[in-house]
């Protein structure tokens, strides 16, 4: 079964609302994205700090569609509710992978709008 | 797109967002549905453009760094004050804790992520009409306040007025009048006054006008005026009467009178003269005998009928010294208790026939009231004026104060009222007038009023009307006197009263000569100055009192003409 990584309704409804801008939003996501990755990596033992980020991350991915890293992020910020039952280093790689993955994916939409 | 339909008023919206990507998506669709946007990426900086900005709403972000979206809630709600600025929470919060962390931060409303434009759009509609809505609220309630304030103070301004002009007479310093009063309004509509004539009687007033407070005083002031006006310059009952209803009927609207209770004391005279115009009855309580008249409305309140149809026929009742006049406005008998009843006539007379000590019965009633623990629907006004001997006649203050100069010393004059003057006009009060126009009379004018009071009444009743003052033997006699006094001069067709009044100067000073004459049959002279100076018979006073209050006095053709001297001496 094909797993859904992006829903593409959302980006057109994106690009509808955001006209212009919406290259700068799919720029700002990746760039956000990013940093929000490198984060989780560092905070891999703060069950705390990956709750909080995971919380960020799942918000932002929801709102652009990235519907497999949304779900991953919840997962991470429920299971920092209770690490030891849950093998959080494991959900960080997964979406370390997952946005590895989506990334091409947000280029490619990206650069339809390049000139 | 039906997002971008137009709102009603761009609104100033404060966006908190720490994801630059969310931020910039909202931000986007909220200037897109035509708002101004504002921007922070924290707690604090949300807090900061607030305080500088005053955005209309505000969507916060729950989770930011530096200061979360609940404290920064805490702190603009706490800056607004009274005005409501929306909160939304942008939050995909699934916890219900944190879900009442919002709420309890002042949150107003939630918004999920991923965001949906749609909802969003009714959201920021939603929550501008509740602002609106407050801001109204708020907006009247100022207006209520500012309007409420403008009235008190007026009604303070009124009732200071009022209380000046309703409270100069003697209410307050004659030792025999108690009385109580108490406000259902603001100030009491019941209009309580009382003063002194020139020959020391005392007119009283208990008034009861249609409403209470403001209204009600308005029409009091004039009425008072009038009452004070007219009491001084020493007109009668029946005048003052007239004057009150004329002026009220002229000035009120149609749905508002005065019920009204008007009494002249005379001590000098033992009676008690009453019109009563629709207040409750009041009594004449004799302490002799226990015995209670009451003093019944016959007549409609003032201001109702036109000055043609107006009745100013009045009651004469004889009173000891020390016996008692009751008068109460409705508010006391419309006291009601926890069940609704009435305080009533009947509870009142229990009250009466319960005590035995006259001095007791105002408190007894006081006393009835409050143990009745009734809950006034109305102005409450209760009186009780005792005739007491006082000096027979009170020195007027002075009335004019011009220098003398100017005052005529050297002249007579000659009036004759006819039939129809005797009937409805009263001349004292033009004649007392004309006389204190003398300098030297003035420290006298309280007996020179009360000698011409006297003289013309006997010219009028006994001579004129043939009225037999043996008739005044007895209070049943009394009764009759005046209610023959009445009717004949209500009859009366031909007749008259002369005036005299002559005035030379004298070596030492000046000497008035008075003469009265009327169109009667005259008397027997010497038998009746023969009969003992007697003050505690109800008839034959009046002319001992003209004996001791003048110079001289002397009656010639037959009893039918008597003439009085008042002297006085050169002013330093």
């Amino acid at each position: 079964m094909a797993e859904v990584h992006l829903d593409p309704q959302v980006l057109s409804g994106l690009q509808e609302v955001m006209e212009s801008e919406y290259p700068k939003l799919l720029d700002t996501f990746l760039d956000d994205s990013q940093k929000r990755v490198e984060a989780l990596r560092k905070a891999r033992d703060d069950a705390k700090a990956l709750g909080r980020i995971a919380h960020s991350f799942k918000g932002s991915s929801s709102n652009l569609g990235a519907v497999r890293l949304a779900d991953l992020c919840r997962r991470l910020e429920d299971g920092s509710a209770e690490p030891a039952h849950i093998d959080l280093g494991k959900l960080v790689n997964e979406i370390d992978l997952e946005f590895a993955l989506v990334r091409p994916l947000y280029e490619r939409e990206r650069q339809r709008f390049q000139l | 797109m039906r997002v971008l339909a137009p709102v009603s008023e761009p609104l100033s919206i404060l966006i908190a967002e720490d994801s630059a990507a969310d931020l910039l998506l909202l931000s986007t669709i909220v200037r897109r549905q035509g708002h101004h946007v504002l921007t922070a990426t924290n707690g604090e900086e949300a807090v900061e453009v607030f305080a500088r900005a005053r955005p209309h709403l505000v969507l916060m972000d729950a989770m930011m760094p530096v200061m979360d979206g609940f404290i920064a809630a805490r702190w603009i709600k706490q800056l607004a004050g009274e005005a409501l600025v929306p909160i939304i929470f942008l939050t995909s919060l699934s916890e219900s804790a944190d879900l009442a962390e919002c709420l309890d931060a002042g949150g107003d409303d939630f918004l999920p992520k991923p965001y949906n434009a749609l909802i969003l759009a009714a959201k920021i509609n939603a929550m501008d009409r509740l602002r609106r809505l407050q801001a109204t609220v708020l907006e009247q309630r100022d207006l209520i306040a500012k309007h409420n304030d403008y009235l008190l103070h007026e009604q303070r301004v009124a009732k200071a007025v009022f209380d000046k002009v309703a409270h100069s007479g003697c209410i307050n310093a004659a030792p025999n009048i108690r009385y109580l009063q108490s406000p259902y309004a603001l100030f009491n509509g019941d209009l309580l006054l009382a003063a002194y004539t020139p020959s020391g009687d005392m007119h009283v007033l208990l008034g009861d006008f249609t409403g209470h407070g403001l209204p009600a005083a308005v029409g009091a002031m004039p009425l008072a005026e009038v009452f004070y006006g007219m009491t001084a310059k020493g007109y009668g009952l029946a005048q003052t009467l007239r004057e009150m209803n004329a002026k009220l009927k002229r000035i009120l609207p149609v749905d508002m009178f005065c019920c009204a209770t008007l009494l002249c004391l005379s001590t000098q005279r033992r009676v008690v003269e009453v019109w009563n115009g629709g207040m409750p009855d009041g009594y004449v309580h004799e302490v002799a005998s226990g015995k209670r008249t009451p003093l019944q409305s016959r007549h409609l309140p003032l201001g109702v009928l036109s000055p043609q149809a107006f009745d100013d026929r009045t009651e004469v009742w004889p009173m000891a010294l020390g016996d008692r006049v009751f008068l109460l406005s409705d508010g006391v008998l419309e006291t009601a208790d926890a069940n609704e009843q009435l305080f009533g006539t009947q509870r009142l007379h229990q009250v009466f026939a319960a005590n035995r000590e006259p001095d007791r019965l105002f408190e007894d009633i006081e006393q009835a009231l409050a143990a009745f623990r009734g809950e006034a629907r109305d102005d409450v006004s209760l009186l009780e004026i005792t005739l007491e001997p006082g000096p027979a006649v009170r020195v007027t203050g002075p009335l004019y104060a011009d220098s003398g100069q100017s005052c005529p010393l050297d002249w007579s004059v000659d009036f004759e009222f006819r039939a129809d003057t005797l009937k409805r006009y009263n001349p004292l009060p033009y004649l007392l007038q004309l006389l204190l126009e003398i300098h030297g009379l003035r420290e006298q004018s309280g007996a020179l009023y009360s000698v011409m009071a006297e003289l013309y009444s006997n010219a009028l009743e006994h001579g004129v009307l043939g009225l037999d003052s043996r008739l005044k033997r007895d209070a049943e006699g009394f009764a009759e006197y005046y209610r023959q006094r009445n009717d004949r001069l209500a009859q009366l067709s031909d007749g008259y009263v002369r005036v005299r009044i002559h005035v030379v100067p004298t070596a030492t000073g000046g000497k008035m000569t008075l003469c009265l004459e009327d169109s009667g049959a005259g008397f027997d002279v010497e038998q009746v100055l023969a009969r003992p100076l007697d003050t505690d018979r109800l008839s034959g006073r009046g002319l001992s009192l003209v004996r001791q209050l003048s110079s001289d006095v002397g009656w010639s053709d037959g009893g039918r003409s008597v003439c009085v001297e008042f002297c006085w001496e050169a002013l330093a």
